[in-house]
């Protein structure tokens, strides 16, 4: 990359002079004054607006970065279709609008986008309330896993020493289970319910969160600003809290939002096997896959759309998680 | 600078001595193992160093990468524990102070990083920054609050006051390493470890930081030990230089003599070794060219520690016995059993 | 510019006639996407002839890594244009075929980095880096490349070569690991090395080995050097000519011992004032340059270095000064150090506020 200062917007020569007036000013050429100049006159400020703080920055370049907005428009069409779906579907999940036999289900047409499922609902009106399902489940995993995962992680990260050492091990044997067998286990032990995936989904991320912030917190307390910090005598909470922690905390936010993706991946892989709950009215995007097996031969556009529902809504928030991650990560800055 | 306060400034006069250090070591454990981690050795980082710094001088630390230098600066600054050795500032052994008495002395002595882009929190606006010294001591900001105290700050480091509400990465070096500054004099402290503090910077900003930081010892009157590796650096600030080789001290003089008068073979082949901006000068000096890298601190060298670079090392007693570090001349100290013989010519040099 | 035609002393080579290395009018434009384009380094002209050594010395943002890397074709191709002519014996370097040029690399002209971790490949052992190139370039055997990468280890001073051909770079140290990247680079008798602040990494005893060891190269072999650098220090004792860059061109050229003597542009003139000296006497504050390299104004608006400068008059901006070259030692300044003052410095600001 070129060791050249990348000029802002507007006329840099400009800024410069504007900056190298207002503080040459006050020095005169005196002869008693040159030492005063020499100290005093580093004071150009860049050009721009003043204060942009990292995290300004970051929503910057995640805006300019069209993937980006790629993946938040899917992730905000996502959790606007789960927020409105009453409003978006022109029937309600379980209204039988449409006669079927078995043998002939409508694929999609004008009046029923979607075309009609095995039980003459509206495969269109399913397929959005679908989303209310798998943000649900995606979220309250999300925050269940990352809220535990991120505790445990701070007492690691803030105390090291054995407690550290407990903790680490403890993550690894948890991360040495196939997560999907681990969830079917949870599932199993507290019985079919979307409470029991949600906290399948939930625990298999948690010890993820814990090495995550865990090594980031290490990382940072080592940094010449902790020790720059310490050196001042901020107590060693404050140091914790105030520096440590929001610094350890991109790569988190980034996983978090990875972690949405897997949720819902996960949770419609939980729903095909059966194992989110009893309750067939309530339209789940897994749970729709599982139940259109049967009639794949005489109607494969019911697996077709609740199939690009998973995909587009896992996408969006991988898109978004991963440009985050570059916006956040400090080494891509300018 | 100049040593404020007293009558003298040679080591021998009754002096107000604000930070003395009286034979610190920092060992560090090198561990191995599995389950258990087991010490199989130590890094001696630094291994037993002596100073006096009286009150408003500025005491100068050189040497090379892996002289222990920067782990002695934080060592006084209890950044560190000490293995052993006593840190005595103003009259209290900072090495045993623990807990919220250790962190409140702080405020009275503080550090100037190398790299000032590191050393400030990325996230922290340079008003948090200046004020979050203030506001961990109780200090009350006066008339004005905060707001005025970090203006006040930033101006006495030739930094505007719109500064205040920026973030770290948006200045360039020199300013930034200015922010340190005003951070580190923020609690008005006695006395400050400036570790490197223009080796990150520009040639042409370096000298700007340098004149910053003689008048803020002017006009605060601070103590000051300035760690460098740039010999010309810390001669220029420097009243006393103490050159350090493998975690010990092998000279100590005030700066002029250190320069006009190098006894100890380290310090001579280091002075030799700077490149002076001078054609002439370049063609014609004398350089010692040491061979070899520096040993590993975790098994230095039998006896005097520079022996197995020195190109005046004797047989015998260069190998087996430490050199003790002895005054050879009032204020000028040396750790080298041959000191005189080598200035004298008796030794000369190996080929 | 000064011409450095020499013959050298008693090299293998024989002299080529003419400089070995031409830069004429080299430009650098960095055209990133969605950015103003910037100008990183402007119409820079030098040449180097064979056992000569040139200095490019400049501070962070001058242009000067970036002109290295344009000789030697190490700038990427998206987003960079390169202007200008580079030729080496002749031959232009610019626009040549990246297999013409892989062949030139490593064979005829090699570079060394400041930061020899980076550039050595640090899961392979030494021994294998060095004999890799000798067996491309040099059409050697296991056998023979071998042999002679433990004397190339050897010439370069890293002691014990036989056992250290199988360390790994993390197992050496800074100055052994730099050797090492010295002897890479020295393994097929380059007849031009291009080093970028090859010792700003090291310590000094360190440096006055390695300065010691391409002194020597350039004498012994007929080597030409061109070595970018921070340090006015150490161009006075390595370089021969020596270019003085500020914002992306050149602003000062002369022979070493005019240029040291005799610094006429107010930059050299006040980074040789700012640095502390070790032979200098104690006691007067330093007179530093005010603002920091990041602040230049665009050539096409006047002098790069007048916002920093402390005699900069009003005729100063507009357009860019011309290089004015007087026996061999060229300036572009309109108010150089060594010129007659038409009045006393008036304060610079006090007229174009």
């Amino acid at each position: 990359m070129p060791d050249t200062p990348l000029p802002d917007a507007h006329d840099p020569g400009a800024t410069a002079r504007a900056d190298a007036t207002a503080t040459d000013a006050a020095v005169p050429g005196a002869p008693g004054s040159a030492e005063a100049l020499a100290s005093r006159t580093a004071t150009e400020l860049p050009p721009g607006e003043a204060g942009t703080s990292l995290g300004r920055e970051a929503v910057r370049r995640v805006v300019r970065d069209p993937l980006a907005l790629f993946g938040a428009f899917l992730v905000l069409s996502f959790v606007a279709i789960a927020v409105f779906a009453p409003w978006i579907a022109p029937f309600g999940p379980n209204d039988r609008v449409g006669a079927v036999t078995p043998t002939n289900i409508p694929g999609p047409s004008a009046e029923f986008w979607f075309g009609l499922d095995s039980l003459g609902r509206d495969e269109f009106s399913r397929v959005i309330y679908g989303a209310r399902q798998s943000l649900l489940v995606g979220v309250v995993s999300l925050l269940m896993g990352a809220s535990v995962g991120i505790a445990i992680g701070l007492l690691a990260g803030a105390f090291g020493g054995w407690v550290d050492a407990v903790v680490m091990r403890l993550t690894d044997i948890m991360l040495s289970i196939p997560s999907l067998l681990f969830a079917i286990g949870i599932a199993a032990v507290l019985g079919r319910s979307l409470l029991s995936v949600m906290i399948a989904i939930a625990v298999v991320n948690v010890p993820v969160f814990i090495r995550l912030l865990r090594g980031s917190m290490l990382a940072q307390r080592n940094s010449d600003y902790v020790v720059a910090v310490r050196s001042l005598g901020v107590r060693d909470r404050n140091v914790v809290i105030g520096h440590v922690l929001p610094n350890s905390m991109s790569p988190v936010i980034v996983q978090g939002t990875l972690t949405l993706a897997t949720a819902i991946i996960e949770a419609a892989a939980l729903a095909f096997l059966g194992l989110s709950g009893t309750d067939p009215a309530v339209p789940e995007w897994g749970r729709m896959l599982a139940e259109t097996q049967r009639f794949l031969a005489s109607a494969p556009h019911l697996a077709f759309f609740p199939g690009i529902a998973i995909v587009l809504a896992a996408l969006g928030f991988t898109l978004l998680g991963e440009s985050m991650r570059e916006a956040l990560d400090p080494k891509y800055r300018r | 600078m100049t040593v404020t306060g007293t009558s003298s400034g040679s080591a021998g006069g009754q002096q107000d001595v604000l930070l003395s250090v009286r034979g610190v070591a920092v060992h560090f454990p090198i561990t191995k193992g599995l389950i258990r981690d087991k010490v199989i050795g130590h890094v001696k980082a630094v291994d037993g160093v002596s100073l006096d710094v009286p009150r408003g001088s500025t005491y100068g630390l050189v040497g090379e990468s892996g002289c222990g230098k920067s782990t002695l600066g934080r060592a006084v600054l209890r950044l560190l524990t000490p293995t052993r050795g006593e840190v005595w500032f103003d009259g209290t052994d900072v090495a045993t102070l623990k807990g919220e008495e250790l962190r409140r002395s702080r405020s009275r002595m503080q550090m100037i990083f190398q790299d000032p882009m590191s050393s400030l929190d990325p996230r922290q606006s340079v008003e948090a920054a200046l004020s979050e010294p203030l506001r961990a001591h109780g200090v009350s900001p006066g008339a004005g609050g905060f707001g005025a105290k970090v203006k006040e700050l930033l101006n006495q480091v030739g930094m505007p006051a719109s500064a205040a509400s920026r973030f770290p990465h948006e200045f360039s070096g020199g300013q930034r390493q200015r922010i340190g500054i005003a951070r580190a004099v923020a609690l008005r402290p006695e006395l400050v470890v400036a570790d490197e503090p223009v080796s990150a910077l520009d040639v042409s900003v370096q000298a700007q930081v340098v004149n910053l930081l003689e008048e803020l010892q002017d006009s605060l009157g601070l103590t000051y030990v300035v760690i460098a590796h740039d010999l010309a650096v810390v001669r220029h600030v420097s009243d006393v230089v103490g050159v350090m080789y493998l975690g010990a001290l092998v000279e100590e003089a005030d700066s002029d003599t250190l320069y006009a008068a190098p006894m100890h073979p380290y310090t001579l082949s280091l002075m030799s070794a700077i490149p002076v901006p001078d054609p002439v000068i370049e063609a014609t000096r004398e350089r010692i060219l040491l061979t070899g890298d520096l040993p590993s601190p975790a098994d230095p060298p039998t006896g005097c520690r520079f022996s197995t670079r020195c190109p005046w090392v004797q047989p015998g007693r260069c190998t087996t016995e430490r050199p003790e570090f002895r005054e050879v001349a009032p204020g000028h100290k040396v750790a080298c059993h041959y000191a005189e013989e080598i200035k004298a010519g008796t030794i000369t040099r190996a080929a | 510019m000064r011409s450095t035609v020499t013959g050298h002393a008693g090299g293998p080579r024989p002299a080529v006639d003419g400089p070995l290395l031409q830069v004429r009018d080299l430009s650098v434009r960095f055209t990133r996407k969605g950015r103003a384009p910037v100008t990183a380094v402007d119409s820079v002209s030098f040449e180097v002839a064979a056992g000569r050594s040139v200095g490019i010395v400049g501070e962070s943002g001058s242009g000067k890594s970036v002109t290295s890397l344009a000789i030697m074709g190490l700038l990427p191709k998206r987003g960079v244009d390169v202007a200008g002519s580079v030729t080496f014996d002749g031959e232009q370097l610019l626009g040549m075929s990246d297999d013409r040029r892989r062949a030139l690399r490593g064979a005829e002209m090699a570079m060394v980095f400041q930061d020899p971790m980076s550039s050595l490949n640090p899961v392979v052992p030494i021994g294998v880096q060095v004999t890799e190139v000798l067996r491309r370039h040099r059409d050697m055997n296991k056998a023979e490349a071998r042999d002679e990468a433990v004397d190339l280890l050897r010439r370069v001073g890293i002691p014990e070569a036989q056992r250290r051909l199988k360390d790994y770079p993390h197992q050496l140290s800074g100055g052994m690991r730099q050797r090492a990247l010295i002897a890479i680079a020295l393994a097929c008798s380059p007849r031009l090395l291009v080093a970028d602040e090859p010792t700003t990494a090291l310590d000094v005893t360190i440096q006055a080995q390695i300065l010691d060891l391409l002194r020597g190269l350039i004498a012994d072999t007929g080597t030409a050097l061109v070595l970018i650098t921070h340090d006015l220090g150490v161009v006075a004792g390595m370089c021969d000519d020596v270019h003085v860059m500020y914002g992306g061109r050149l602003v000062e050229s002369a022979d070493r011992h005019e240029l040291f003597a005799r610094p006429e542009h107010p930059y050299t003139h006040g980074l040789l004032a700012s640095v502390p000296r070790l032979d200098s006497p104690r006691g007067e504050p330093l007179t530093p340059i005010p603002g920091s390299p990041t602040l230049t104004r665009p050539w096409t608006t006047g002098c790069a270095f007048e916002p920093r400068c402390t005699r900069a008059q009003p005729d100063c901006l507009g357009s860019a000064p011309l290089m004015e070259v007087d026996r061999g030692h060229g300036v572009r300044c309109r108010h150089p150090y060594g010129v007659p003052e038409p009045v006393a410095v008036v304060d610079p600001n006090g007229e174009r506020a």
